[in-house]
């Protein structure tokens, strides 16, 4: 016991001093949840269109005109054929294509019937996928108004429209910075624990005093817990300003109670402690615990459903994700700081995040050798 | 005298194919100097490794402080100080904290601790560095640190591995003041290192070539072994042989 609080005396003197550290510690949750989540929304905007109107009619120029008042659009060519309209596409000044066809509005009036041309620029996938669909709801609107319009006085068609009214539960106005800030957060706390803990053990060899520890008669686990308690308690360090942050710049207040965040969170840090633990001990560089962490919180990262929905990915991505510690976090995060969840909802991910942290600490311990 | 504090027999260490250290056989007496002199790659670190409980052995036998080197590699380092070639004090912390730490670690009580510091930091003069980061004094003050935290849980028996590499005369010889005063409290010294000046002061030294000890027996006695004038002399004739280059 005495031990370990000469290591803990220790280990926080040292990182006290790494001004460089700290810094980074304190600024990164700062800087990063008051820069990103402004910047990285999956609304999309400025999509750059070329139309090529071929009707020139009050119709045509006022689909168009509905069209950029949307505010998502940016016409950067009114052109007069397709093929010239083509060349921008190829050139990736433009992301959509509208063809308006010639007789557009006669036959929209007279046969009630009319098809429009688009042609989508599929190198940024999001984008023109999105704005394709923003684009087929202004012209299905824009069609139902004049619709509307048309038939004033005349006797309204008996065709049934469905209209699907869709509400966003838990998030009602669709807030993306309520939906990426705890995503965020959750992945600057995996960042900095992951890292922080492979970092401080491997430069110890580096520098050599590791070979000194090892020939003392310190024992495993003290050496070990020494190096996790102190980035245990800088992960909530971390986490609490992140809280504290979201609260001030967004306004997002937990729904659901601090203690169950916390619970999770201190779980939660042990088991990406325990991986820092495991990389520091298979790399003998910095470089080598840097590439590999970075390797994996790639991976954690991107399949860990901030981005995109584990739901839809393939199979072995789904088994991936249920074993990626960051896919807990988020969920949880979303569980409780959006719908209020309690401790009994979030205790299956509590379950399988206890049972990650005890498998990677383990390992780490036994693959941690003070006699080679 | 006459207490063995370091035996091995037939001691051996394999890397794959490749073997480091060739079945060596000597022992260390209670409160000798004992010079463990090698060229770059003879196998030297190996060797001290096994003994310091770091490296298990591929064969043969040996025990470090009565403590066997295969199932009592935790009790040997209790028993024993060491000092290796890389500095292994922690530059970011002071002169005292490493002393703390240290002492910390192989269980000093705190109040023995607080005045073994003070002592250690009189006797190497070093009152106007204590609360400086170790990593800002000179390498000289900085080896004489390293030693005197490696025998402040007074062990029985100390390994330095080339202790006074880059450091200048005149602290090398301070050095090996602390080193005789060491021995002179009874505790045995096994050092390693590339100065034949430094092997004169050995009470008993032993040359390995190519992973095997060539020669074994105090300076005097191995120089009219190899009839040479100096240690150089000595360490020349063997090492020539030495088919292993780093």
């Amino acid at each position: 016991m005495r031990t370990l609080l000469y290591l803990l005396q220790k280990e926080f003197k040292q990182i006290f001093r790494n001004k460089a550290i700290l810094a980074l510690i304190m600024v990164m949750p700062v800087m990063q949840l008051l820069i990103l989540p402004l910047a990285a929304d999956y609304e999309v905007k400025n999509i750059n269109l070329v139309v090529v109107d071929n009707d020139h009619s009050t119709v045509s120029q006022q689909l168009i005109s509905t069209i950029i008042a949307s505010g998502y659009f940016k016409l950067v060519d009114y052109s007069q054929s397709y093929e010239r309209s083509l060349k921008l596409i190829e050139s990736d000044a433009a992301d959509l294509i509208l063809e308006i066809p010639a007789d557009f509005e006669k036959n929209l009036i007279r046969e009630e019937h009319q098809q429009l041309l688009l042609a989508v620029n599929a190198i940024n996938g999001t984008k023109a996928n999105l704005g394709g669909s923003y684009l087929s709801t202004i012209i299905k609107n824009y069609n139902q108004d004049l619709r509307l319009k048309i038939m004033q006085g005349k006797e309204q068609k008996s065709t049934g429209i469905i209209n699907v009214v869709s509400s966003n539960w838990f998030n009602p106005e669709m807030n993306y910075t309520a939906f990426m800030v705890p995503g965020i957060l959750a992945i600057l706390v995996t960042m900095v624990g992951g890292f922080l803990t492979a970092l401080n053990i491997v430069k110890e060899r580096e520098v050599g005093t590791i070979e000194q520890i090892n020939v003392t008669p310190i024992k495993k686990h003290h050496f070990i817990l020494g190096k996790l308690i102190p980035f245990w308690i800088l992960g909530n360090v971390v986490f609490t300003l992140g809280l504290l942050i979201s609260w001030i710049a967004y306004g997002i207040v937990s729904e659901g109670s601090l203690l169950v965040l916390y619970s999770f969170i201190w779980v939660y840090l042990l088991a990406v402690l325990g991986f820092g633990l495991l990389i520091s001990t298979y790399s003998n560089t910095q470089q080598q615990a840097m590439f590999i962490m970075f390797f994996f919180m790639m991976i954690f990262i991107l399949l860990g459903g901030l981005f995109t929905s584990i739901d839809s990915m393939p199979g072995w991505a789904k088994l991936l994700a249920r074993v990626n510690p960051v896919t807990y976090i988020i969920e949880v995060f979303r569980m409780v700081i959006l719908k209020g969840s309690g401790l009994k909802d979030i205790l299956p991910h509590l379950g399988i995040v206890s049972l990650i942290a005890l498998v990677l600490n383990s390992w780490a311990i036994r693959n941690y050798k003070k006699t080679a | 005298m006459g207490d063995k504090v370091i035996t091995t027999e037939g001691l051996t260490k394999k890397f794959g194919d490749f073997t480091a250290v060739d079945n060596i056989t000597f022992d260390v007496e209670k409160g000798e100097i004992f010079g463990f002199l090698g060229a770059n790659g003879a196998g030297k670190t190996t060797a001290m490794r096994m003994l310091c409980g770091l490296s298990i052995p591929s064969g043969g036998k040996a025990t470090v402080a009565g403590y066997d080197v295969y199932r009592q590699t935790e009790k040997i380092k209790e028993n024993i100080g060491y000092m290796s070639q890389k500095f292994s004090l922690y530059e970011d912390l002071t002169v005292i904290e490493n002393i703390n730490f240290f002492g910390g670690i192989y269980k000093i009580p705190s109040n023995l601790i607080k005045k073994k510091s003070d002592e250690v930091i009189e006797k190497l003069g070093l009152q106007p560095h204590a609360k400086k980061l170790v990593g800002s004094i000179p390498l000289g003050w900085k080896q004489k640190l390293a030693f005197s935290v490696a025998i402040l849980h007074e062990p029985g028996l100390v390994f330095l591995d080339e202790p006074t590499g880059g450091v200048d005369p005149v602290a090398r010889r301070q050095f090996w003041d602390l080193i005789y005063e060491a021995a002179e409290r009874g505790i045995t010294v096994f050092i390693t290192t590339h100065y034949m000046d430094e092997a004169e002061y050995c009470d008993r030294i032993s040359i390995m070539v190519d992973g095997r000890i060539d020669a074994l027996g105090s300076p005097t006695a191995l120089k009219k072994q190899f009839s040479s004038d100096n240690m150089d002399e000595v360490f020349y004739r063997l090492a020539r042989g030495a088919k292993r280059t780093e």
